[in-house]
């Protein structure tokens, strides 16, 4: 009975393991993709042992396309996802506040309309926004890219007001008979309160709005102003052959702050993915 | 909302402090934002959008009222007919896919084990990244005609698919790639089990259940709120589709993958038939409405609430 359950567990752990190495492969294969040349890329070996370390890639990736490098593209990245990311976690924790912790007059509806935003695929909004960005003459820089982050995400409101639904009312009563306002309550008792939940969305906001390719596409129109989801792409759509080592050593790149997002915040994310789908 | 009253803040008497803290005044102060935002990027652009789907704008020319012949062509547009029926095979295909091996996969880390949590981030990897350029590309390379799959296949004596040339095969590494970022799903379902009281399956036990009779009789009702919500979240980010097809083949080949949100970037975007892109994008608010009211009303049958029983 022992050694049956021991062998169980061995086979339980060599094919969970097993399977998680099949799913990362692609990812680590990309990595050693950035070391290789592309005879070696295009060869089908299964190995992610590069045969020569060509570091000589990521030199050759960063020179970019024209004159422009890639520290223009990780500059320009950088810029937007900070914006965007302050705006969103800054307003959307205001909204959740407002809709968990405050009755007034319409606070049903606003909630309503809430949910309903979030189960409007953006797509939708895609042309009509175009339309109105186009009208006030937003085409073209990166406004559209971080304005609408300072008016909060749904997506983000909801997991606050999820978490808030655990930070006891006393603690707000107790306050507001020491002398608080309910504006103070908001900046006293519930930030601090809510660290997790604003940690969780400014990562995860963070890592949605570095990957972001379809804004970027609509609404930069120099190179100049590319952000790094475009400039990779630009490896893929050069005229003559695919330099497969610099695009991957550059793709590699491209991930480096999600991956220590990964390394350093994990809890945070599997915390925030988790409460968004759990009633509070 | 909870039914206490916070005692009223009479922290002035004057008229501005009455009014300033105020439980409206406060709610809207603090809602504001949501309020301004809602209107100025989502409800004036769809009434604009919504103006214009009845005209030929095309963002140079002034545009000439059409009335609703941009809605009559669309269905006499074989690519556009083509794009919705794409659309919908993706997402029935992706989206129970995706969900089952979530669920499988947060089924089987459930149990006690150290390495549990090394495992579930290694899981998650995918979805963080999956929707980046870099990893379509990386798709793009591994399904190439020449490619490391077909090569291995080749080894192996399996014919090989050239996965981008074939109208059937070349919508199965887009749908493997969705799958593929089944993480959340699967943090949310690892949640989801976690919440479910033990008591509940000793009870089963002891009436003499198998594990099997255990997994659909107290495992699926208790989980089906959160399968839910998978499924809302997952069913709307699949009809979004767009990065990945758009890297990755372009919508080809002959159209094959030519998603909703691709072609209305094509007509939209690409050849700035703005009136025709606006109706299409109602057309699609309208269908997706459709689909989500759909899973809500059906919900009643199969989402088991256990405030009701």
């Amino acid at each position: 009975m022992k050694t049956k359950k021991i062998v169980s567990r061995i086979i339980y752990h060599i094919f969970i393991a097993g399977l998680g190495f099949v799913m990362i492969y692609p990812v680590l294969w990309m990595i050693s993709g950035s070391l290789k040349d592309n005879s070696e890329i295009l060869s089908g070996s299964l190995s992610l042992i590069p045969p020569h370390w060509r570091w000589e890639n990521f030199k050759t990736g960063w020179a970019g396309f024209g004159k422009i490098t890639f520290t223009t593209y990780f500059k320009n990245s950088i810029i937007i996802t900070v914006i965007a990311t302050l705006g969103t976690v800054i307003s959307s924790s205001l909204i959740a506040y407002s809709l968990a912790r405050i009755k007034y007059r319409g606070n049903k509806l606003i909630f309503t309309i809430m949910i309903a935003t979030m189960l409007l695929p953006g797509q939708v909004v895609m042309i009509p926004q175009y339309l109105i960005y186009n009208r006030i003459g937003w085409v073209g820089t990166i406004l559209p890219l971080v304005v609408p982050h300072f008016f909060g995400a749904p997506f983000f409101i909801y997991m606050m007001m999820q978490f808030m639904a655990g930070i006891p009312r006393e603690l707000d009563e107790a306050a507001i008979i020491d002398g608080c306002s309910k504006y103070s309550v908001y900046s006293r008792v519930i930030i601090p309160l809510l660290k997790p939940a604003l940690i969780s969305t400014i990562i995860i906001q963070f890592y949605w709005k570095w990957d972001d390719y379809m804004g970027p596409l609509l609404y930069l129109g120099k190179p100049q102003a590319y952000t790094v989801s475009i400039a990779v792409k630009l490896f893929a759509d050069a005229t003559s052959k695919t330099d497969y080592g610099p695009m991957f050593a550059m793709s590699t790149l491209s991930m480096i702050p999600v991956f220590l997002i990964f390394l350093f915040f994990n809890r945070y994310l599997v915390d925030g993915i988790s409460t968004s789908g759990l009633k509070g | 909302m909870s039914k206490t009253k916070t005692p009223a803040v009479v922290s002035g008497r004057t008229p501005w402090n009455r009014f300033a803290y105020n439980n409206n005044t406060v709610g809207y102060v603090f809602a504001a934002p949501f309020i301004i935002g809602f209107l100025a990027f989502t409800i004036i652009p769809m009434l604009t959008s919504l103006y214009y789907s009845c005209t030929d704008y095309n963002m140079i020319d002034k545009s000439n009222w059409v009335g609703f012949s941009n809605y009559i062509n669309l269905f006499k547009d074989e690519r556009f007919l083509k794009s919705v029926g794409v659309t919908l095979q993706y997402v029935v295909l992706s989206v129970p896919i995706k969900l089952a091996f979530a669920l499988f996969i947060a089924f089987l880390l459930t149990r006690p084990s150290k390495l549990v949590s090394v495992y579930r981030s290694l899981y998650y990897l995918p979805s963080l990244i999956g929707g980046s350029v870099a990893v379509a590309l990386v798709w793009k390379e591994l399904f190439a005609r020449k490619g490391l799959i077909n090569i291995n296949l080749a080894k192996l004596g399996i014919p090989t698919i050239n996965w981008f040339g074939s109208m059937t095969a070349a919508k199965w590494p887009i749908i493997l790639m969705t799958a593929w970022q089944f993480g959340s799903s699967m943090l949310i379902f690892a949640a989801g089990l976690k919440e479910i009281p033990t008591s509940y399956y000793e009870a089963a036990k002891i009436d003499g259940a198998n594990g099997w009779q255990i997994f659909w009789k107290i495992t699926m009702p208790c989980l089906s709120p959160v399968i839910m919500f998978n499924l809302i979240m997952q069913l709307i980010s699949s009809f979004m589709v767009f990065t990945q097809a758009f890297v990755i083949t372009k919508g080809g080949p002959n159209d094959a993958t030519m998603y909703y949100a691709l072609y209305v970037y094509k007509q939209g975007i690409q050849m700035r038939f703005m009136g025709y892109a606006s109706a299409m994008s109602w057309v699609m608010l309208l269908i997706m409405s459709a689909i989500t009211a759909i899973v809500f009303k059906t919900s009643k049958h199969w989402v088991f609430n256990e405030s009701e029983s």
